[in-house]
């Protein structure tokens, strides 16, 4: 695989199927490993770091699940194809801003990515479409396993897997789940949610577009704690939080439809209208608009051929990095706007005279 | 409610910490928290309270352990309270004491309970003797967290007391094994 070949790939997360993918995005577990002995990426020396690129390359190559996974040094890319990786979700914000002596392994379908000297030696990441950490978890324990086989990883009896940063020490686990929560957000009961999964010792936070703009109604709800209970444990106390989420959120939906149906749908024809003939458009109002684009999909307001599927692929492609990766040359803002509503115009067969 | 540490703004930042039982709230207004390296606008995470936290850690903290510094990377744990990280596996060993009021602080457990690296598995039957009480220790503390769990509080009473006795033995032996 090239890394040209990303961009044409439908990456298997956004596939819009799962359970419940009506309401949850994608689910994500991500598993903090390092080397004994040799220093965490901020403490170490070049040569350190090579050291962690050469074992890890090795461990990599005696590998399943990383055959004919395309291997590549943050130092040889240029900024716009690392914002496109961060986009995709592949590589972190932190990874791409100081390259040296980092890399980052993408697998098939992007199911798996290895970052390697971010904070950690490696954060090994499994995405999966819809509510379906479990199968995350079989995949990413399984390539662990192999993994560990070959390195040897910093781990004490008492505190588990030892991590740069105290907060990831134990299990290393994160596990996220992205959530799309319009009805609470309209109805107004989101905080109130947010503020009892805080208190759960889960981490909720709003799902960003372009830049620091927080785009309401997207969420990612995470484990805080990884010391002191067993995978399965944190798992399992994650699941069982998100399904309540889950059930808030289509009670809302119902009571939305029942007591104000023509606003509600009002709402989402015009929000549909404006996606189909905008000639400008910043990537803050598409994903409002999408957010209830969505919403109408799933109420089945909105058919036209439109899907899950189309509208969480658009959400990818109409990134800043996305479009001048499609366009093939650098974009300003005022231009991207004017690409993005191009683009969206063309994927929902609305009005393409200029 | 007003910020408890420069007591004019309205705190708008709550911290709760339970630490063995005893419940600790801190409110702070939002001036107060940036300062305290809470920052707020990316993560709610602790991660970036950390900074925070380790302050917090302070009083407990042995005089004159701030110096101390890694033998394998050198890292002084004044860096760590500095950078919240720690500089290499080897820093757990070398900073136990000051780390594992700080881990107890986040997680609210010092004992792992998840996965086993297979090798450290095989290193662990080698050294057998001293973490030969382990499995018991670990069934004794998944039970209790259960039975708090299903608010069976006399029960939990019971078994917290088992393990401590158990844990105390625990650390004699080993203590003589050396």
């Amino acid at each position: 695989m090239k890394f040209n070949d990303l961009i044409k790939q439908a990456c298997e997360w956004l596939k819009g199927t799962g359970p419940n993918s009506n309401i949850v995005i994608s689910s994500r577990i991500r598993l903090a490993r390092n080397l004994k002995r040799i220093p965490f990426s901020h403490w170490a020396n070049k040569k350190q770091k090579e050291e962690v690129l050469i074992r890890a390359k090795e461990a990599l190559a005696a590998s399943n699940y990383t055959k004919g996974a395309l291997f590549l040094q943050l130092a040889d890319l240029n900024n716009l194809d690392k914002q496109f990786l961060i986009e995709r979700h592949l590589i972190s914000k932190e990874h791409a801003l100081r390259p040296n002596h980092r890399a980052v392994v993408i697998g098939d379908r992007e199911i798996l990515s290895i970052m390697i000297n971010e904070e950690d030696h490696l954060r090994i990441q499994v995405m999966q479409s819809g509510f379906s950490l479990q199968e995350a978890w079989q995949i990413i324990r399984n390539i662990d396993e192999e993994f560990e086989k070959k390195l040897d990883f910093a781990y004490s009896q008492d505190w588990g897997y030892l991590t740069a940063c105290p907060t990831n020490t134990g299990t290393g686990l994160r596990a996220s789940v992205m959530l799309h929560l319009p009805a609470l957000v309209m109805t107004r009961q989101i905080n109130k949610v947010l503020q009892a999964i805080t208190k759960l010792s889960l981490t909720a936070r709003g799902f960003y577009g372009e830049g620091t703009e927080a785009s309401g109604n997207f969420f990612q709800i995470s484990n805080q704690v990884t010391l002191g209970h067993s995978e399965e444990d944190l798992l399992d106390n994650i699941e069982r939080i998100i399904k309540q989420v889950i059930g808030h959120e289509q009670n809302a939906r119902k009571a939305l439809f029942e007591q104000d149906r023509p606003r509600v749908e009002d709402r989402i024809w015009r929000a549909f209208a404006t996606l189909k003939n905008a000639h400008i458009i910043t990537s803050k109002e598409a994903i409002d608009l999408f957010s209830k684009v969505r919403l109408g999909v799933d109420a089945g307001i909105l058919k036209e051929g439109l899907d899950i599927q189309t509208i969480n692929r658009i959400f990818i492609l109409i990134q800043p990095a996305h479009l001048q990766k499609i366009e093939r040359k650098a974009l300003s803002p005022q231009e991207r706007d004017i690409k993005r509503a191009e683009l969206i115009r063309k994927e929902l067969g609305g009005n393409r005279d200029v | 409610m007003l910020c408890d540490v420069c007591h004019k703004n309205e705190a708008s930042v709550h911290l709760t910490e339970i630490v063995d039982n005893q419940i600790t709230e801190l409110h702070l207004c939002e001036e107060c928290a940036r300062q305290k390296g809470a920052q707020m606008e990316q993560h709610f995470g602790l991660t970036d309270l950390l900074a925070g936290l380790s302050d917090l850690g302070q009083q407990f903290e042995v005089a004159g352990k701030t110096e101390a510094k890694c033998p394998n990377c050198g890292l002084a744990y004044q860096d760590f309270r500095r950078i919240g990280r720690l500089g290499c596996s080897v820093c757990y060993e070398a900073f136990k004491d000051s780390l594992g009021v700080l881990l107890k602080r986040i997680h609210g457990s010092t004992q792992h309970l998840g996965r086993t690296p297979a090798k450290a598995k095989a290193g662990a039957k080698a050294a057998a003797a001293p973490v030969q009480k382990r499995p018991e220790i670990d069934m004794l503390r998944a039970k209790l967290q259960k039975t708090i769990e299903m608010e069976e509080f006399e029960e939990a009473a019971r078994l917290r007391d088992k393990l401590r006795a158990l844990e105390a033995k625990n650390k004699k032996g080993s203590k003589r094994t050396r």
